[in-house]
């Protein structure tokens, strides 16, 4: 079977996901304003300890062979080890992401004699301007801190995590040091218009011509840096890039947020992309193998405004998260379309009309105000 | 070590092997790889390795005729460069 097929034939679904996300909580010590869960403040429904080992043994069953673990923050959840424990020991391995704040020596030790298991450290910024101005004030050392820590209990390799903008772009060769310094993997992704990210995204989204370094940049390095695969809608511009050129929503991927809430992907939060719940009859596996929205994802996607286009066997027009999330139809091009084709529609699309995320777990406006003008104070 | 009629193999203990429609995926928990088996007789194969003397027997006992041993060398051959098998350990 050829690669291509094999991409025809995970277009119409996997009997379980291949990356599953699970976002534990909504909780979270910082504010970043990309955050695609909106996170900030735990919502009182979320899973419970019992109904969280539920999910992990049902995913068991489906031979889910790894989830990764986000949220906000997951180790703010007092029960975290006990279910990275209970995964792993069930043959789940796990991947969790986190800010790093709550990785002292004790946890790093901990973390460390632990099997099947990888962290990856988010950090947007190769120095604390560059990352504090998006990921508040601190979170450079909070990261930094813990890549020590992990470094000296013996780790070995973790990721560091990069949301890829315009402000960091001109950094990736001094991240990949970064990285190579600590023994870790860098993994870069895209930064998507979802959650908090939908108002900063204009700001922050790389230029176009900032997408062709991005592009030149993986191809000379991607072997060894991960993508997540996030980077597709770039192939138009040529040789395609390492990974499935593909959207896997719902098909290879999905995201379960921390009510149980499952989503085609961990980009969009929004009713439209609500496949159901997992403490619905029949659970997860149900909503995967049977939701009207899975379902419809699995079947073959319209081309539509890109049909004509040459580049669309190599973009596959882009992500559809993104496209929503502008306000633009998902049938058309990615909204950093490097052929500019989404710019004119784009351009007359008014601020605020686009659909909004389903829900919203900032903290308080007052709050983070206060806290930012302490900071400024110092 | 290339895959020949003779070889003892077995799944690697690190790896699951979760059919699906087109074969089935395995991914290895050591090296975190996932790999794709592409055809459903290539998974019976590998699948029942561990039951039978040698790659020959099993190909024989699942039902694989001699004309298509060839392709499946080839493919246990790659299977154990990407350490989804590897040569039969006695167990201790």
């Amino acid at each position: 079977m050829s690669a291509k097929s094999l991409v025809e034939e995970m277009k119409r679904g996997l009997d379980a996901p291949i990356c599953l996300t699970w976002e534990l909580t909504y909780a979270c010590n910082l504010q970043c304003v990309h955050c695609l869960s909106s996170s900030g403040q735990r919502d009182e429904r979320e899973l419970s300890t019992a109904e969280a080992k539920k999910i992990l043994d049902d995913l068991r069953d489906l031979q889910v062979f790894y989830i990764n673990i986000g949220g906000g923050e997951p180790m703010v959840r007092r029960d975290f080890f006990e279910l990275l424990e209970y995964s792993i020991a069930n043959g789940i391995g796990v991947k969790f992401s986190t800010n790093g704040a709550f990785i002292d020596t004790e946890k790093a030790q901990r973390l460390a004699a632990m099997d099947y298991l990888d962290i990856q450290i988010s950090l947007d910024g190769i120095d604390a301007a560059t990352n504090d101005a998006v990921r508040g004030e601190g979170s450079y050392d909070m990261a930094i801190r813990a890549m020590e820590n992990l470094k000296a209990a013996n780790f070995g390799q973790f990721k560091i995590s990069v949301v890829v903008t315009r402000h960091n772009v001109s950094q990736l060769d001094q991240f990949k040091a970064l990285a190579d310094h600590y023994g870790a993997q860098l993994r870069i992704t895209r930064l998507r218009p979802a959650g908090r990210g939908a108002d900063t995204w204009h700001e922050l989204h790389p230029t176009n011509a900032q997408q062709r370094e991005i592009y030149n940049w993986l191809l000379k390095h991607g072997e060894n840096v991960l993508t997540g695969d996030s980077f597709f809608h770039l192939n138009a511009l040529g040789e395609s890039l390492p990974g499935l050129n593909m959207c896997g929503a719902g098909r290879v991927v999905c995201l379960i947020d921390p009510i149980g809430d499952v989503y085609a992907c961990p980009f969009v939060i929004h009713d439209e992309f609500k496949a159901g719940n997992v403490r619905d009859e029949g659970g997860f596996g149900k909503v995967w193998k049977e939701s009207d929205l899975f379902l419809s994802l699995r079947e073959p996607q319209s081309a539509g405004a890109c049909a004509s286009c040459g580049a669309f066997d190599a973009c596959q027009g882009g992500c559809m998260a993104a496209k929503f999330f502008t306000g633009l139809p998902l049938d058309g091009p990615d909204p950093e379309c490097v052929g500019g084709d989404a710019d004119e529609a784009l351009a007359i699309i008014s601020r605020g009309s686009e659909p909004k995320p389903s829900m919203d777990h900032s903290k308080p406006v007052t709050l983070t105000r206060k806290k930012l003008s302490v900071s400024a104070s110092h | 070590m290339s895959v020949v009629l003779e070889s003892v193999l077995e799944i690697h203990p690190q790896v699951a092997v979760r059919p699906e429609t087109f074969g089935a995926l395995a991914y290895h928990y050591g090296n975190r790889r996932l790999i794709f088996l592409k055809h459903p007789d290539v998974v019976t194969v590998v699948q029942a390795l561990n039951d039978h003397p040698d790659v020959q027997s099993t190909l024989s006992a699942c039902g694989v005729t001699q004309d298509r041993w060839p392709s499946f060398i080839a493919a246990l051959s790659s299977l154990e460069t990407s350490e989804v098998v590897r040569e039969r350990q006695i167990a201790s």
